[in-house]
């Protein structure tokens, strides 16, 4: 729905992209290091209240950037869906934050930070990196005997809005204001523990205060965009697509894709459940058109070979469905041409459409008689692809995934 | 002792807070990904136990995934975040005339203390970071400015560990 992020392999091709990467992260380390993150008794002081430089810088990035980034959102201009946030798995976070917490006090740095402490020759640092780096090959060699911890209370993108079930506005501006209050404290902790007079804020520090509860409120008056919202922001595109017939797949390319080893077809059903009962494709994912939203998130963490194949009985409600999930910016996404009842008429044998037939019906109902709830084991359910040689016109084009797979630490 | 007192100072930290907080937002927004550096770590050292013995990657489902068959694991954007880090804190070290090989500690610990605890604490933060899946900027600093769940607990629990500790390590860093 918007520009940004960027898809960058697409602009700068697959090294190319990396550039920007790594200037990203001449601009890390830079900062990292101007704030004195690489010196580890700077960073240790936190943690005897003499210097809570860690907190402060940490805590103005997090504020900083979050503000920006939901002001974004809400206005359109940033896809909050195509932004990495790390997947919450509970317990495995919190058992491992606790062993970085006892490494921070006896190691003095946490890895970015020593990288920038070996950049600038502190020898401590350089035996800190050779400690992580020992610590990540045991990991490697061990993790395999607890996998299952590893693995476990795993809540998929979670958000803190949603923990509380509050808008997102609403937790920005929380944060901005506990941040800000606690930074008023920090600096009356450290004068007294250094028994020396309050060091005031810098002279900028107000009005940049001041513009960032500006901008948290105002992402907070604005909203985040609904689906709905951020249909309408691509509709212009999109309801041309539909119109041209570019998304509507044949029933013989879904077969053939299908048969496609090098690819993950998904076909989602989208029908009310008596229909899928009756009749469904081998293989079907059935999601009913009222639980697609909910699903999208979901089909977001799909590899990036995995194209999604809507499917009503004609084809209003899979279209319905296109939009819901186009909207929240899932990658290869169509719709079977015709609906189950094309594929019907394509692929179940003459002798079944010719006695089943049902004359009369509403749009998007099912055009043929289903004695019993076959499921997927009526015959053109799974047809062999080989049988029938059909001419189709190929629309299937796998775009590149925009989405990150992986974020954070990699 | 003359170098020393050339070097800068460092940056206020609201300052230096409000920059990082712009290079993070820029991440996000250019990128879509956060910044990181343990899984750059991870995976320059996957590369040379492929270049060692690849034989034994193949046997490790979690090695198999950065360096299996012919995936290189340096094929990734963190390694490159990772690379540039290095290079960044390399430059600012170099404007603040503070790149100068010291090792910072208590006054009553010697270096070689020093070195055996950083060494210590490192595989600590290099085990931790992995099973937690990020790092204090992958997972508590990237993932909370995007609000993370996870990522908050995280950062939580990495602030108790060391507060917890703080007192029985007084000595090395006081």
């Amino acid at each position: 729905m918007t520009s940004f992020p960027l898809p960058l392999t697409e602009l700068m091709g697959h090294w190319g992209s990396y550039v920007v990467y790594a200037l990203i992260g001449i601009a890390f380390g830079m900062t990292l290091e101007s704030a004195g993150f690489g010196n580890s008794k700077l960073l240790a002081a936190q943690f005897y209240f003499k210097d809570m430089r860690v907190f402060k810088v940490m805590f103005t990035a997090i504020i900083v950037a979050m503000t920006l980034i939901f002001l974004s959102t809400s206005i359109g201009l940033l896809d909050y869906n195509l932004i990495w946030v790390p997947p919450t798995y509970l317990w495995p976070g919190i058992v491992g934050g606790l062993i970085m917490g006892v490494g921070f006090i006896i190691g003095g740095f946490c890895p970015g930070t020593s990288l920038v402490g070996f950049a600038t020759g502190k020898v401590d640092a350089i035996f800190f990196v050779m400690g992580v780096l020992t610590g990540i090959y045991i990991f490697g060699e061990t993790i395999n005997t607890y996998a299952v911890f590893f693995d476990s209370s795993y809540m998929g993108r979670f958000t803190i809005p949603e923990l509380f079930n509050v808008s997102y506005g609403s937790v920005v501006l929380g944060i901005v204001v506990a941040a800000l209050l606690i930074f008023i404290m920090a600096q009356k902790v450290e004068a007294a523990v250094n028994k020396q007079p309050i060091k005031p804020f810098p002279g900028w520090s107000k009005p940049a205060a001041g513009a960032l509860i500006a901008m948290a409120v105002a992402a907070l008056l604005i909203g985040q965009p609904d689906n709905d919202d951020r249909w309408q922001s691509i509709a212009a595109e999109n309801q041309a697509k539909l119109d041209g017939r570019l998304v509507q797949i044949a029933p013989a390319e879904l077969l053939n894709l299908m048969n496609d080893s090098k690819l993950k077809i998904v076909p989602l059903d989208v029908r009310k459940e008596q229909y899928y009962n009756q009749f469904h494709l081998q293989g079907a994912v059935h999601v009913p058109l009222e639980c697609v939203l909910d699903k999208a998130e979901e089909f977001q963490f799909e590899l990036a070979n995995t194209v999604f194949v809507i499917m009503s009985n004609d084809e209003v409600e899979a279209t319905e469905a296109w939009k819901i999930l186009k909207a929240e910016s899932v990658p290869n996404v169509y719709i079977l041409e015709g609906g189950i009842n094309n594929w019907l008429d394509t692929y179940a044998s003459e002798s079944f459409t010719n006695d089943n037939k049902i004359r009369l019906r509403e749009l998007d109902q099912l055009a043929y008689r289903f004695d019993a709830a076959t499921g997927s084991r009526h015959p053109a359910a799974e047809p062999n692809p080989n049988v029938l040689d059909l001419n189709y016109e190929p629309k299937v084009i796998l775009e590149l995934k925009r989405a990150p797979v992986t974020g954070g630490c990699g | 002792m003359s170098n020393q007192s050339r070097a800068k100072p460092y940056m206020n930290p609201y300052l230096a807070g409000t920059l990082l907080g712009i290079v993070l937002f820029l991440a996000y927004f250019i990128t879509g990904s956060g910044l990181g550096a343990s899984g750059g770590l991870n995976r320059l050292l996957v590369f040379v136990q492929n270049a060692v013995n690849p034989e034994h990657i193949d046997q490790v489902p979690y090695l198999l995934k950065m360096a299996g068959g012919s995936t290189n694991p340096l094929d990734s954007w963190i390694v490159f975040l990772t690379v540039g880090t290095i290079f960044g804190g390399f430059f600012s070290g170099l404007l603040g005339r503070r790149v100068k090989f010291e090792t910072n500690k208590g006054p009553q610990i010697n270096n070689a203390t020093r070195w055996i605890m950083a060494f210590i604490g490192g595989g600590l933060m290099g085990y931790g970071a992995r099973l937690a899946r990020g790092c204090t900027s992958g997972q508590a600093m990237s993932g909370g400015a995007v609000l993370s769940v996870g990522s908050w607990a995280f950062m939580f629990a990495v602030f108790v560990g060391a507060y917890a500790l703080a007192y029985f390590f007084r000595k090395f860093w006081n």
